[in-house]
């Protein structure tokens, strides 16, 4: 097994981990040594017997333990799930869902934002659906990442977004986003090139699109920059992914006026940023399923399980006639919000 | 965004303008500004702005509509929506005791005041945000009274004038809050089909999911003169950049400048100004 980036509540399972390929290296060991021998048709080695006993318990305690532990994670575990670095992002579940991708770059106004990657692609069985696929990127390399901000995309990244999905309007293809953001940039060039009108445009215009769209949260669903490219028909959450109107970290650092470990469990649970939580609010329609023990255990996996998902919706959506689509999308975001209503007499004065 | 938003707004306007929310009782009144003395009636007929400085103090939305309206045609409507606490949010205090106690402090329900006006004896539709509740934050009350607010000037074939001034999304609905930006977006997507005209105030200070949503995407956008108005607050923006930040950014005349603000109009013109644009394109 590869190095393994470490969450702490990970770690007996890693430690487990580590000892499974530790006895799977000895059996191997001693298969080939039997085999070098020439002994393969004496009946029983007693070591390699003994090897793979203890090998099959391990790896089924490690099973147990890794589904135990997934089954019972905090919201702020969750949060760092999210975050784990061998986390699939956008641009792997684009080589691993697509048949073809065809990246289309920059807004045409400004530059070509690489935290936001767009392009049309085919996906599913052959020849594959045609989609206009829009993600964000947070990189995987140190250069990438602080190319791409960590995630964090300017003004010309929603543009260039927004840009995309008019393309695919006007051609018919349905829109796919793939949600992964800790926030929009919060920056002076954001700021002088009007970061919160791209998201507003982004959000306004997205709720017309006559074509139908879908969107994943696979990762982080950091507030307006992720809703941003999220104004979708079928909203769905990868299982360990968050969704919030602001980060644990900066939530703690506002109303407990501290981010610490503490603070930042108790603001991930206070906030509701959980796929299942999300779920109840409304918020989204459905949860991916990941494998056990998270989509950083495997990508594949999650893939599968993620394409799935968008070829079924888009099936359903391609049936439904284009204005009932969009009335039911702007009823879809219509009716989310908690309140009473009281029925007092106008008041006037 | 909220991050942003709430950290920022909190603060006073400008480091070299100590105390000027604390504006003390009685006759007089120290401007908070240029700290000379002010007759309170004055400042009153002034709307609130320094007569000495032109610091434009910020006010309720309330006071907000008094000033906008033609006396006595303000028809205020919506105002049964009622916050509740969809998430029971806990952080030092519960969102429950926060709301009672901002509901004493202000005498609303919520963070906003919406209705039916004239101005100068055009017809409107109006929603303004009040920073005195909850730093003005976006919960679903918020959301809610600002898309009925769309909805109402949609069918009615009414200008509308939305007045923002807030710290943001509300946290302590979550969620819940982010979802106001998409649905006060979508309604204004119907808006703009509609042919409707969207003014859009922005007055100080004005961050996060409310610039973010529906207070930057006005058809003419407005903004008063030193009001703060951004994204990211600077403090974040700060933090992130680790460089001293330009005299007067996000300030109202750094996003005319920026191309984001069509006009920074003092408080004083403001019903004029508004009267005049609905003039050009209202129907
Ligand atoms: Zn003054």
């Amino acid at each position: 097994m590869a190095t393994f980036y470490q969450l702490d509540f990970e770690k007996p399972i890693v430690e487990l981990e580590r000892q499974i390929e530790a006895a799977d290296n000895r059996l191997k060991a001693e298969l080939a040594a039997a085999g070098a021998t020439g002994e393969e048709s004496t009946p029983i080695n007693p070591t390699i017997a003994t090897l793979q006993v203890e090998l099959a318990k391990m790896r089924e305690r490690h099973a147990a333990e890794l589904t135990a532990t997934y089954s019972r994670l905090t919201p702020w575990d969750t949060v760092r799930v999210a975050r784990h670095p061998q986390r699939p992002q956008s641009r792997e579940y684009i080589s691993m869902i697509c048949r073809d991708f065809a990246e289309l770059h920059g807004d045409r106004r400004y530059g070509d934002d690489p935290a936001i990657v767009s392009g049309f692609a085919r996906i599913g069985p052959s020849p594959g659906i045609k989609v206009m696929l829009i993600g964000h990127q947070k990189g995987k390399e140190t250069a990438e990442k602080i190319a791409c901000h960590f995630g964090c995309a300017h003004p010309e990244g929603y543009r260039k977004a927004l840009l995309k999905m008019k393309l695919a309007e006007k051609f018919g293809v349905p829109i796919v986003t793939l949600v992964d953001t800790p926030g929009a940039y919060p920056g002076l060039g954001a700021e002088q090139r009007g970061q919160a009108e791209a998201i507003a445009v982004n959000m306004l215009e997205m709720s017309r699109l006559r074509t139908p769209i879908v969107s994943v949260v696979i990762g982080e669903g950091g507030s307006g920059g992720a809703l941003g490219i999220a104004v979708a028909d079928r909203v769905a959450m990868m299982q360990h992914s968050w969704y919030s109107v602001i980060s644990p970290e900066g939530c703690a650092a506002i109303l407990w006026k501290e981010a610490n470990e503490q603070t930042n469990q108790a603001a991930a649970r206070s906030l509701k940023l959980t796929a299942a939580d999300n779920l109840s609010l409304g918020i989204i329609n459905e949860i991916i399923p990941e494998p056990v023990g998270g989509a950083h255990r495997d990508q594949r996996g999650a893939a599968t399980n993620l394409l799935g998902w968008v070829l079924a919706r888009l099936n359903e959506l391609s049936r439904v006639p284009m204005d009932e689509l969009l009335q039911q999308r702007y009823e879809r975001f219509r009716k989310m919000g908690s309140y009473l209503e009281s029925h007092a007499e106008p008041q006037a004065n | 965004m909220t991050q942003a938003s709430t950290e920022q707004s909190g603060r006073a306007v400008n480091e070299n303008r100590p105390q000027r929310r604390s504006i003390p009782e009685g006759l007089w009144l120290r401007c908070a500004s240029c700290t000379k003395m002010i007759y309170k009636r004055h400042l009153e007929a002034s709307l609130h702005v320094c007569p000495e400085c032109q610091f434009h103090h910020r006010i309720s939305a309330s006071e907000r509509v008094k000033q906008l309206a033609d006396p006595g045609t303000f028809q205020e409507m919506f105002a049964g929506l009622t916050p509740c606490d969809p998430l029971g949010f806990k952080d030092l205090k519960s969102y429950k005791d926060r709301l009672l106690a901002e509901q004493i402090k202000t005498g609303s329900l919520d963070a906003v005041k919406a209705g039916r006006l004239f101005i100068k004896g055009r017809e409107a539709m109006v929603a303004c945000l009040d920073l005195t509740f909850m730093m003005g934050s976006m919960g679903s009350v918020v959301g809610e009274t600002v898309t009925r607010a769309v909805e109402e000037a949609t069918a009615s074939n009414l200008p509308l004038i939305v007045v923002s001034c807030s710290g943001g999304a509300r946290m302590q609905e979550s969620g819940l809050s982010l979802m106001q930006m998409a649905k006060t977006s979508a309604a204004l997507a119907r808006f703009d089909d509609a042919g409707g005209l969207f003014i859009s105030v922005l007055t100080d200070p004005t961050t996060g999911g409310v610039t973010a949503s529906f207070a930057m995407l006005g058809d003419i956008i407005l903004a008063e003169p030193g009001a703060l108005v951004g994204f990211a607050g600077p403090r974040v923006i700060q933090q992130t950049i680790r460089q001293e930040l330009p005299e007067g950014f996000q300030r109202a005349e750094f996003l005319k400048k920026s191309g984001i603000v069509d006009r920074v109009v003092p408080r004083g013109q403001l019903r004029s100004e508004i009267a005049r644009l609905i003039d050009y394109a209202g129907k």
